[in-house]
């Protein structure tokens, strides 16, 4: 039981290789063994979505995901929304909008957010709220989120928000 | 929470992976992983061996049409069924049911084959298969067999597969002409387990009158049930008259659980309220009206 797996996998860009522990989840490698704290850990069973990331594209639980299975897989966590040093356009409308109190919920958020965007540019608010249903926040209420998340939709369609 | 240290196999093919399955009584199937992995989180599940199919794709994933009928390949991930071009127009009950399963990441790599193969009472795609009366191809070292999806679910996730099998396709059949469906879930928000769901197939002839209906619920018994009772009653109804057929006779017709998310007198109700609601849109839907139109 204490074969390592080793794997190779795209994190944020670059190319990472590990042995892993068979029970080593996704969220625990990208976490302790890469630094990546962003992505946090709020239930373990799939139903917080505190943990999603990016993984070939298509938001996963990364709580739900051995590393081992992401062998040869291309992940995005929230800290690569976007280039060091700069904000991603939904992270700035979350900031404006007052759509983070303690933060914990908001890399979850975002990464969901982000994959909404880019299949549903310009969606209407309950398409908002129906695609961000698999995230809990406790501190905000979701109103400021969803208010966040049309802002960013509108700016990112150049179309200017609502109070130009 | 952590899962329990195991051994962690990839297999290299399908009889790689039936190789595991028959050596090791202990092993236990990797695929999407969106209900294995909560169990071995919370320990739940304690493996000796996991093996993990997610390489198979080539051999197990895919969706291929037939004649009069769609062979939908075990490891095929939840968001391709939501939108495939094929299904949406042979099956597209499956479709519209993808589209209740759990939330976006969880369609991310959750599969069909890993839902049947759960058996969630409260999960969609087991009453699709029920309600459509699909077969699950199965296969082991010792051979190959179909199972009808009459047979496959026997209790509280709980399914006809030996230790050994694995389950490798799900063939489900083509819509026919004039037929139409609806699929619908209550639940406390959008995406999570439901209370109760209900599905319908009905063919509707130039009168307005019901020929042939099928109904089938899930979240009311430790399996999808039919109710083949109220859909004979159907046969021969115009639409007013099924839907207090099914008000009347549905909540008779099931004896669901109570337990901490909802007492058994509200998923009684439920059930019929929903029942109505699906055999109405089907109705509509095999009529080319709106099924979401209120009559």
């Amino acid at each position: 039981m204490d074969d390592r797996i080793p794997i190779v996998l795209a994190v944020n860009g670059e190319t990472v290789r590990a042995d892993v522990e068979p029970r080593l989840l996704l969220a625990d490698f990208l976490r302790d063994r890469l630094g990546l704290t962003g992505t946090h850990l709020g239930c373990e069973q799939g139903v917080c979505g505190a943990c999603t990331v990016l993984l070939d594209g298509r938001p996963v639980r990364s709580c739900l995901m051995l590393a081992a299975s992401a062998d040869g897989a291309t992940v995005v966590t929230v800290e690569g929304l976007a280039p060091p040093g700069q904000l991603h356009p939904l992270q700035e409308a979350f900031r404006e909008a007052h759509a983070l109190q303690c933060g914990f919920c908001t890399p979850g958020f975002l990464v969901t957010a982000v994959h909404l965007l880019r299949e549903n540019p310009r969606p209407t608010r309950p398409e908002i709220r129906e695609a961000l249903s698999g995230n809990l926040c406790r501190c905000t209420g979701y109103q400021n989120i969803v208010n966040a998340v049309e802002r960013a939709g509108r700016l990112m369609a150049g179309l200017g928000t609502t109070d130009d | 929470m952590k899962p329990a240290p195991f051994r962690y196999v990839r297999a290299r093919s399908v009889d790689d992976a039936l190789e595991w399955l028959a050596r090791e009584p202990g092993a236990k199937v990797l695929a999407g992983g969106q209900s294995l992995v909560p169990l071995l989180n919370m320990r739940l599940a304690r493996p000796d061996v996991v093996v993990d199919i997610n390489g198979l794709e080539g051999e197990l994933a895919g969706i291929r049409p037939e004649e009069g009928r769609i062979r939908v390949g075990a490891l095929t991930r939840h968001w391709r069924l939501e939108t495939d071009p094929v299904l949406l127009e042979q099956c597209p009950l499956v479709p519209e049911a993808e589209r209740l399963v759990g939330h976006a990441a969880i369609r991310s790599r959750g599969t069909m084959g890993g839902s049947l193969a759960h058996a969630d009472p409260a999960a969609e795609l087991p009453v699709v298969f029920r309600l459509l009366d699909g077969t699950a191809v199965v296969r082991s070292l010792r051979g190959r067999r179909e199972i009808p999806a009459d047979r496959f679910f026997q209790g509280y996730y709980t399914t006809d597969l030996a230790p050994d099998e694995l389950l490798t396709e799900i063939v489900l059949p083509s819509r026919s002409a004039g037929q139409g469906w609806a699929i619908v879930e209550r639940a406390a928000r959008h995406g999570d387990f439901a209370w109760a769901l209900a599905a319908a197939l009905v063919t509707v002839d130039g009168d307005g009158r019901i020929r042939t209906a099928r109904l089938a619920l899930g979240g009311v018994a430790d399996r999808p049930v039919r109710l083949f009772a109220v859909e004979e009653a159907l046969g021969g109804e115009r639409l007013k008259a099924a839907r207090d057929a099914v008000r009347e006779l549905v909540p008779r017709a099931v004896d669901p659980p109570d337990d901490v998310h909802a007492p058994a007198a509200f998923r009684r109700h439920l059930a019929g309220v929903l029942a109505e609601q699906v055999i109405a849109a089907a109705v509509h839907r095999a009529q080319g009206m709106d099924p979401t139109k209120e009559r």
